[in-house]
C-alpha cells in the first residue's frame, strides 16, 4: 500500500534517451568533426584506401584492447600486452622456422600467452600482489623471454604458407580477413559483456570486491580468469600481426600497451574497476588512430605526434569527466 | 523564532529530473537542537549537504547570522563553523584514528610538521568523551559502530556554530546513544546550535526542542516538540496513519517443532565459541548483545563469510559443507551485512543489477546470457514492495538516499528466495514507514517456512519483531528469551552479563574493549 500512495516509478527509461545519455555519442560526434575537419585539410584523407589502412591499424591492437577493457572493468590492468603480443609472434615463429606447422605453432603461442595470463593470474590472487606490480614484472620478464627466443635478431618468415599468410594480408571481396576478425571478436565481446552472466561477474568484482564476495562470487577466480582471457587476446593478436608481417621482431610492441590502456580509459572504462565498454574502447582506439593518420597527412613532424597525441587523451578524458560530473549534479 | 542562527530561504535542488528539494526554507536559533524529519529520500540529506558545503543549491540562499553567505565547498562551511557528521560514514580507512580525527583540523593548521605525540594525546582526549577506543588502530579494523563514534568525535574537534548530525544513532548501540545525547546536550548548553536527523521518534521526543518535517523535498511544518506525539510525526512525515508498528507474533499454539537451521558448537578459536542456536520453522529469531560481542562474527561464521574451526551447521537436517560465501548461497542460506557501503552493495552499479547479484542463476538462460527483461522486472517488482524511491531501476544505487541503499540491499537478499536469511542490522537508516512494511515483508516470509535471524542493536525492534532472542555474550549465548520471557531489561541484563540495577553503567564502558 506504500507503493500506491508514493507512486513509486518502477519503470527503464526510454531506449532512445539511454542511447543519447550513453558516452560513445560523445566520442562519435569527436571523430566525425575530426574526419570531417581532415576532409578538407587533406585530400587524401577521405579515400577509401586511407580508411581501410586505418582500419587494418588498429584492427589488430583493438583485439587487445578488448582483453584490455575488461580487466579493468575487474579492477586489474595488464602492463604486459605489447611484450605478451610480441611473445606470441616470436614463439610461434620460431616453433615454424623449427618445422612445425604454422597452424600448430600460432595454436602454441596462444596457449603460451594464456599460461603467462594464468602465472600473473596467480600472482595477482594467491600470492595478492596488486596487477600493476605483477604486470610491469610481467612486461619486462616477457620481453627479455622474446630476445632470449629470437637471440635479439628478427625472425624472417617469408617462408610462412600462403594460406597462413592470407589470414593478415588477404581479404574476403575485398575486405581484408584482419577486419572481418577484429569486427567479430568485438561484436562477440560487447555483446557477452552486456549480457552474459559470467562477465556481469567481472562487473560486480570490479565495482566492490568485498560486496561481490559478501554476494557468493568467487571474486579471486573472477579476476584469474580475466587476467588469463586478456592475456590470451593479446597472444591472438600477436600470430595475426606475424601472419600480417611474414616476420617477427623481438622488440616489437614496445610501448602498445600504453595506446591499449589510453584507448580504453578514452572509451569510459574506469581505472578503479566497474565501469567500461568495449564499444567504447573501440571508439577510443578509433580516434587514437584518426589522430595518427591525420598528424601523418598533415606532414606533422613525428617528434610532435607523441605529444599531440598524449594531449588528446588528456583533452578526451577531462571532457567527459566534466560532461559526467554536470550530469550527475 | 528569537535570534536565528541559520536561515534557509526557498532553496531547490534537482539532481537531473529528480526533485530532491522544491522551495523548502528552515530556520535554526540559537543553541536549539532541532530535528529534521522525513521518510527516506524526503532530501533531508540534501539539505544537510547544501549547508556543509558538499553540494550547490539550484535556488534560495542561506543566511548565517543575518549575513547571506555562499558555501562553496566543506572547507568554507568550516571555516564558517558550519560541522557535519555524514550519515555515510567517510573516513580514511587505512589511517588511524587520530589521524582521522584530525583531518579537519590539520588541513587548516599552518605549521609543517605534524606534532603526532599531541595529536593522539588530544584526538584520545576527544574520544574518551565517546568511548575507549585507542586511537591509534587503523579506522578499518574498527566495527561499524566504532566508526560512527570516531565520525563524531571528528566533527567534536572542529570550532562549530553549527553542528549537524545525520543518522548518528542509526549504527550505534543504546548504551551509545545515551553518552552521545549527554554531549549534544552539553554542545547546546554552550550556545551552540545543532540540527538532528533519525527516524527513531523517541531519540527525537528525548533530545529535541522543535522539530521539522520534509516530505517529497517540500517543508510541511515546524513545531515544537512539546506541541507534538510521535504519532503526529509520523503522520506530517507520511501523510496517512500507521497503526500498527509492528506484524503480530506467532500465536503460541502454532509454533512448530521442525528445525530449519541448527548451529552445533560452532567456534572459530578466535572471537566465538561453542554457540549453539536452533532455528524453528516459522519463526523470527533475534540475536541480541553488546557491538563487539562476537554477533556478527558468529552469522560471519554461519554463512562462511569467516573460516571456523569448530562445530557444524544443519539445513533442514541436512549437514552443510560451508567453505564460502558461494556454498552458502547455493545452500540457501544468505547474509545482510551491516555494512552497507563497505559490503552491501555496489554503488556504481545500478540498480537492477544489485538487486540481481544473488540471482544470476534464476536470471540465466541457456547459453549463458541474462534475461535482461526479467531482470529489469525483478528489480520494479522489489523497488514497488519496499518502496524504493528512484527515477528507474536503471539509475546507480549512489543516486539513492541512505534509506533506500539500505531498501536495495534487502531486496537483493529477498529476491534470491533462500531458505534462511541472517540479517545485520536490517532496518539501520529506513523510516518508520517503510520499517514497518519490511517488517511484516519479513513475517510474511517467515509464515511461508523461509528461516530469518535478525540481529539488531535496537532493542524494540528486536522485542517488537521476533519470536524468540537469543543474547550474544563474549562470543558465547549467554542465554535465550522466549515470547513470554522478553523484555529491554531481560536482554540487557543477559547482554552484560550483571544484574540490572548497574548493567545500564556497565554497557557504558564494555562495548569498546
Ligand atoms: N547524487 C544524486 N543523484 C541523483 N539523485 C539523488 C542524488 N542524491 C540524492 N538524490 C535523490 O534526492 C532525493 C533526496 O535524497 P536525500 O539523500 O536527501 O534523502 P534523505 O531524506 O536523506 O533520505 P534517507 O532517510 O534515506 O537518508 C532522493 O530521491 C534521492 O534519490
Ligand atoms: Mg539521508
Amino acid at each position: 500500500m506504500l507503493a500506491e500512495t508514493m507512486g513509486t516509478k518502477a519503470v527503464r527509461a526510454p531506449s532512445w534517451k539511454r542511447l543519447g545519455s550513453m558516452r560513445e555519442a560523445g566520442l562519435v560526434a569527436i571523430i566525425l568533426a575530426l574526419c570531417i575537419a581532415m576532409s578538407f585539410a587533406s585530400p587524401h584523407f577521405l579515400t577509401l584506401g586511407n580508411f581501410r589502412a586505418m582500419l587494418m591499424s588498429f584492427s589488430v591492437e583493438g583485439i587487445v584492447v578488448v582483453g584490455m577493457t575488461i580487466l579493468l572493468i575487474v579492477g586489474g590492468i595488464d602492463l604486459a600486452v605489447g611484450s605478451v603480443v610480441c611473445f606470441a609472434m616470436v614463439l610461434s615463429g620460431s616453433l615454424f622456422l623449427a618445422g612445425l606447422d604454422p597452424w600448430s605453432a600460432s595454436l602454441i603461442g596462444i596457449l603460451a600467452s594464456a599460461l603467462i595470463g594464468a602465472v600473473m593470474g596467480f600472482f595477482v590472487t594467491v600470492v595478492g600482489l596488486n596487477h600493476f606490480i605483477t604486470s610491469l614484472a610481467g612486461m619486462v620478464i616477457v620481453r627479455g623471454l622474446c630476445l632470449i627466443i629470437t637471440k635479439g635478431t628478427p625472425l624472417s618468415l617469408f617462408t610462412l604458407p600462403p594460406a597462413f599468410k592470407a589470414v593478415g594480408q588477404g581479404s574476403f571481396h575485398g575486405l581484408p580477413y584482419v577486419i572481418i576478425i577484429f569486427v567479430a571478436v568485438v561484436v562477440l565481446f560487447d555483446f557477452l559483456l552486456r549480457r552474459a552472466t559470467a562477465l556481469r561477474k567481472v562487473f560486480y568484482t570490479g565495482s566492490n570486491e568485498k560486496a561481490a564476495l559478501y554476494s557468493g562470487i568467487r571474486t579471486n577466480y573472477v579476476k584469474f580468469w580475466v587476467t588469463v582471457l586478456c592475456s590470451t587476446l593479446a597472444g591472438f593478436a600477436g600470430v595475426i600481426y606475424m601472419s600480417r608481417f611474414g616476420a617477427a621482431t623481438p622488440t616489437f610492441g614496445v610501448g602498445m600497451e600504453l595506446n591499449i590502456i589510453a584507448a580504453a580509459v578514452i572509451g569510459g572504462a574506469s581505472l578503479n574497476g566497474g565501469s567500461g565498454t568495449i564499444l567504447g574502447a573501440i571508439l577510443g582506439i578509433a580516434l587514437l588512430s584518426v589522430v595518427t593518420s591525420s598528424l601523418v597527412l598533415l606532414n606533422v613532424s613525428v617528434y610532435w605526434q607523441d605529444m599531440i597525441k598524449g594531449c588528446i587523451l588528456l583533452g578526451a578524458v577531462s571532457i567527459d569527466h566534466f560532461l559526467h560530473k554536470r550530469k550527475a549534479s | 523564532m528569537r535570534n536565528p542562527v541559520l536561515n534557509i530561504r526557498n532553496v531547490t535542488k534537482h539532481f537531473g529530473a529528480v526533485k530532491a528539494l522544491t522551495n523548502v526554507s528552515f530556520s535554526l536559533s540559537r543553541g536549539e537542537i532541532h530535528a529534521l524529519c522525513g521518510e527516506n529520500g524526503a532530501g533531508k540529506s540534501t539539505l544537510m549537504n547544501i549547508i556543509a558545503g558538499v553540494l550547490q543549491p539550484d535556488e534560495g540562499e542561506i543566511v548565517l547570522e543575518g549575513k547571506t553567505v555562499k558555501i562553496g565547498s566543506p572547507a568554507a562551511a568550516q571555516s564558517l563553523g558550519l560541522g557535519l557528521v555524514h550519515q555515510e560514514i567517510a573516513l580514511c580507512p587505512d589511517a588511524s584514528v587520530a589521524e582521522n580525527i584530525f583531518m579537519a583540523t590539520t588541513s587548516r593548521q599552518r605549521s609543517l610538521l605534524m606534532n603526532y605525540r599531541k595529536l593522539e594525546r588530544e584526538a584520545q582526549d576527544v574520544m574518551n568523551r565517546l568511548a575507549p577506543i585507542d586511537v591509534r588502530r587503523k579506522v578499518g579494523d574498527l566495527p561499524i559502530s566504532s566508526q560512527q563514534l570516531v565520525e563524531i568525535a571528528k566533527a567534536l574537534t572542529l570550532d562549530c556554530r553549527v553542528l549537524i548530525f545525520d543518522e548518528p544513532t542509526a549504527a550505534l548501540t543504546e548504551a551509545e546513544t545515551r553518552i552521545l545525547f549527554e554531549i549534544i546536550r552539553g554542545l547546546k548548553a554552550n550556545g551552540i546550535s545543532i540540527i538532528y536527523i533519525s527516524h527513531r521518534m523517541a531519540e527525537i521526543f528525548d533530545l529535541c526542542d522543535r522539530v521539522t518535517v520534509l516530505r517529497d523535498g517540500h517543508h510541511v511544518s515546524t513545531e515544537p516538540v512539546a506541541d507534538l506525539k510521535p504519532d503526529d510525526v509520523v503522520r506530517l512525515m507520511v501523510g496517512r496513519e500507521i497503526t500498527q508498528l509492528y506484524p503480530p507474533k506467532q500465536p503460541a499454539g502454532e509454533r512448530s517443532h521442525e528445525v530449519v537451521l541448527s548451529v552445533r558448537a560452532l567456534g572459530d578459536d578466535h572471537r566465538f565459541d561453542c554457540v549453539n542456536i536452533e532455528l524453528m520453522k516459522g519463526e523470527i529469531l533475534g540475536i541480541g548483545g553488546l557491538i563487539g560481542s562476537g554477533r556478527t562474527e558468529i552469522a560471519e561464521g554461519i554463512c562462511g563469510l569467516r573460516a571456523i574451526t569448530s562445530g557444524e551447521i544443519l539445513l533442514h537436517g541436512k549437514p552443510q559443507a560451508i567453505r564460502n560465501y558461494a556454498d552458502a548461497v547455493n545452500a540457501g542460506l544468505v547474509y545482510l551485512s551491516e555494512d552497507r557501503k563497505g559490503s552491501g552493495v555496489f554503488l556504481d552499479l545500478s540498480i537492477a543489477q544489485n538487486i540481481s547479484v544473488l540471482n544470476l542463476d534464476a536470471l540465466t538462460g541457456r547459453l549463458g546470457l541474462i534475461d535482461a527483461g526479467a531482470e529489469a522486472k525483478l528489480a520494479s517488482d522489489f523497488a514497488r514492495k519496499l518502496n524504493i524511491r528512484m527515477g528507474s531501476v536503471d539509475a546507480p544505487v549512489s543516486s539513492l538516499s541512505g534509506g533506500n541503499q539500505q531498501k536495495v540491499a534487502i531486496a537483493k537478499q529477498l529476491a534470491v528466495q533462500p531458505k534462511v536469511i541472517v540479517m545485520d542490522e536490517p532496518t539501520r537508516g529506513i523510516d518508520v514507514g517503510a520499517k514497518s512494511e519490511i517488517h511484516s515483508l519479513l513475517r510474511e516470509l517467515a509464515s511461508s517456512g523461509i528461516g530469518i535471524i535478525v540481529i539488531s542493536s535496537e532493542l524494540p525492534e528486536l522485542l517488537g519483531l521476533c519470536d524468540r532472542v537469543i543474547v550474544i555474550r563474549e562470543g558465547t549465548v549467554a542465554g535465550e528469551l522466549d515470547a513470554e520471557a522478553m523484555s529491554e531489561e531481560a536482554v540487557i541484563r543477559l547482554a552484560s552479563g550483571v544484574n540490572a540495577q548497574n548493567s545500564q553503567n556497565r554497557l557504558a564502558s564494555e562495548h569498546a574493549a
